[in-house]
């Protein structure tokens, strides 16, 4: 798979290696993926952030002392309820449904950039290296007001491509 | 006569503002001076979600912070002289100001030196074309006068600074051909390059700009990789259709009231070059005169806060306004904020670095 090869890091091309997301306690195995919505936290630095803590009121997230920690995730706790998503400044959280439909999946991020796409629109979605990897149905836009003008946009994928879909192409502004 | 106050801040960014704030709490005459038509510094250009802990209100965009600040230091009964440049300081703690087409002076028991930082520049063949410019001005150019400098943008530099306005530049409808590194790796935080790739956007580390053409303006970049010497590998060179060049090479303490002060300072690479030497208390080797915020060595908003919070309380306890026991108590907090911030791979140099300037300080 095309997200699969081995970016040489975060710190040498911008792109988390499968291998620096499989090993940071944000990033949730097979078989939490399995049964239903659930976050995926792709923060793999020991930077001084926590937000996403306290976003949670679940616990799902755990960052602690001192707030250098990766933040941990209790998959058994989220329920896929998406808050953690607009409030991390890293962007760095995106909602996973393995078990949308039979053959798609659907996955949420968060878009800061205008024009926003519409539900039922068909926009291209991208890999963490911003290629355009499927078209992907616009199934939801969420831009209330405590989002503070980041927009959670969820769409629906195909399958194999749940793990490496983070974002969508941004749509040509008019004139 | 020259006017009085107890306390005097030079510049009103978060560093200045906080210290204001936890003076004017605390019960000292405090006036926050600051050149621009608003206060704030660098957070109003600052329309990004910041990290930090919550207690720093992360996760809130830097326009909102700079806004909160503002109402508290009104609350706090802070004074502020806007459009008013510091040009001078004086004996005995004399500042000069230039306003309004003349000049005054003001007299201050415990001044505050919070003037920030400047952008680095980068000299190469064509850098003097018009729409070669520092990210902190394409920064200025979008989010105060909401002007878009350019259509296709090459952004040099990929620390916090440099991903984030070109992250910027995107939302503002421009298209951010690359972003060039000269070291093998990303400085900034890996979230934050994350951001610009998905968007599109290559990272090449291990590159620099080596020329700009262009008759008028900018028409062409010509970047190259470079090797572990920064020397640019011949053959390697390629050319860029682009109109605008960012520099995002780094920021240096914005010093200069503090050398006319005669503080003394280090050398420190890591803060960002020549930085006043202060103890725990942020006070410089002039009695009354303090520092904090990127002037004191550049970090970030978060720790430029906490600085100015010392600062604040630690000049207001010098005149009286708290007892000991509570300043101490007070400022003991805000020194283990800090410890955490500094704490993780990015955090860790900045803290020997100003554990060095807190030793160095003990023996002048
Ligand atoms: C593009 C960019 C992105 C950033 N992103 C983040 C982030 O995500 N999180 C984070 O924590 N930090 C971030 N920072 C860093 C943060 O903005 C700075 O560390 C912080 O603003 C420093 O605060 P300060 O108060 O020391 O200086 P400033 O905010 O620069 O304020 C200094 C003020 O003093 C004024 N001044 C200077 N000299 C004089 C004089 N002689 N007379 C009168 N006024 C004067 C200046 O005009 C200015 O208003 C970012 C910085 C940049 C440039
Ligand atoms: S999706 Fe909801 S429950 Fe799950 S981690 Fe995020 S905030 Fe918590
Ligand atoms: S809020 Fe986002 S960037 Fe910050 S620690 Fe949490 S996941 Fe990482």
């Amino acid at each position: 798979m095309k997200g699969e090869t081995e970016t040489g890091g975060v710190r040498k091309t911008g792109i988390p290696s499968m291998k620096e997301l499989r090993a940071s306690p944000g990033y949730p195995g097979p078989e939490l993926l399995a049964r239903g919505p659930i976050a995926v936290i792709e923060c793999v630095q020991d930077i001084p952030c926590n937000p996403c803590e306290a976003a949670c009121r679940r616990g799902a997230i755990h960052v602690g002392n001192p707030i250098t920690n990766l933040p941990v995730f209790y998959g058994e706790k989220c329920n896929g309820c998406g808050n953690c998503i607009p409030v991390c400044p890293g962007q760095a959280i995106f909602l996973v449904d393995m078990t949308y439909s039979e053959d798609r999946a659907s996955v949420s991020f968060p878009y800061e950039f205008l024009p926003m796409p519409a539900k039922g629109d068909i926009v291209e979605g991208v890999n963490r290296a911003g290629e355009v990897v499927c078209r992907a149905e616009v199934l939801r836009v969420q831009k209330p007001k405590r989002f503070d003008h980041t927009a959670v946009i969820t769409v629906a994928v195909p399958k194999e491509l749940a793990m490496e879909v983070r974002s969508m192409k941004r749509l040509k502004r008019e004139g | 006569m020259a006017r009085k106050t107890e306390i005097a801040v030079v510049g009103a960014g978060p560093a200045g503002m906080a210290a204001a704030i936890e003076a004017g709490r605390a019960g000292a005459r405090v006036i926050v001076i600051d050149e621009n038509q608003r206060p704030g510094g660098q957070l109003f250009k600052q329309i990004h979600k910041f990290f930090g802990s919550e207690a720093h209100r992360a996760g809130t965009r830097g326009v909102q912070i700079g806004l909160d600040l503002l109402r508290e230091a009104e609350e706090a009964g802070v004074a502020t002289l806007l459009d008013t440049v510091v040009y001078g300081i004086f004996s005995d703690r004399c500042l000069g100001l230039a306003r309004e087409h003349h000049t005054e002076e003001l007299e201050a028991d415990a001044v505050i030196l919070a003037t920030g930082a400047s952008e680095n520049a980068l000299a190469f063949p064509g850098w003097t074309l018009p729409g070669v410019m520092g990210a902190g001005a394409t920064q200025t150019l979008i989010h105060i006068h909401r002007v878009l400098p350019g259509k296709r943008a090459l952004m040099v530099g990929a620390g916090n600074v440099g991903l984030i306005v070109s992250y910027q530049l995107l939302q503002a409808g421009a298209k951010v051909v690359a972003v060039v590194e000269g070291l093998p790796a990303i400085g900034g935080y890996g979230v934050h390059a994350s951001k610009v790739r998905r968007a599109g956007v290559p990272i090449l580390t291990g590159h620099t700009v080596l020329r700009a053409e262009g008759r008028e303006g900018v028409e062409r970049a010509v970047i190259a990789r470079v090797d572990e010497n920064w020397k640019p590998i011949a053959g390697t060179e390629r050319t860029l259709e682009v109109d605008t060049i960012c520099l995002a090479v780094g920021l240096s303490p914005l010093a200069e009231l503090a050398w006319m002060a005669g503080c003394e300072f280090r050398y420190i690479p890591a803060l960002g070059g020549w930085v006043p030497l202060h103890d725990g208390n942020m006070e410089t080797t002039r009695k009354g005169i303090y520092v904090a915020g990127d002037l004191a060595g550049i970090e970030e908003a978060s720790t430029a806060m906490e600085e100015g919070r010392l600062a604040g309380l630690a000049a207001a306890q010098s005149l009286g306004h708290l007892t000991r026991e509570r300043g101490e108590k007070k400022k003991g907090e805000v020194h283990k904020r800090l410890a955490a911030l500094r704490m993780g791979s990015f955090g860790e140099g900045r803290a020997i670095s100003k554990e060095q300037i807190l030793q160095a300080r003990e023996t002048v």
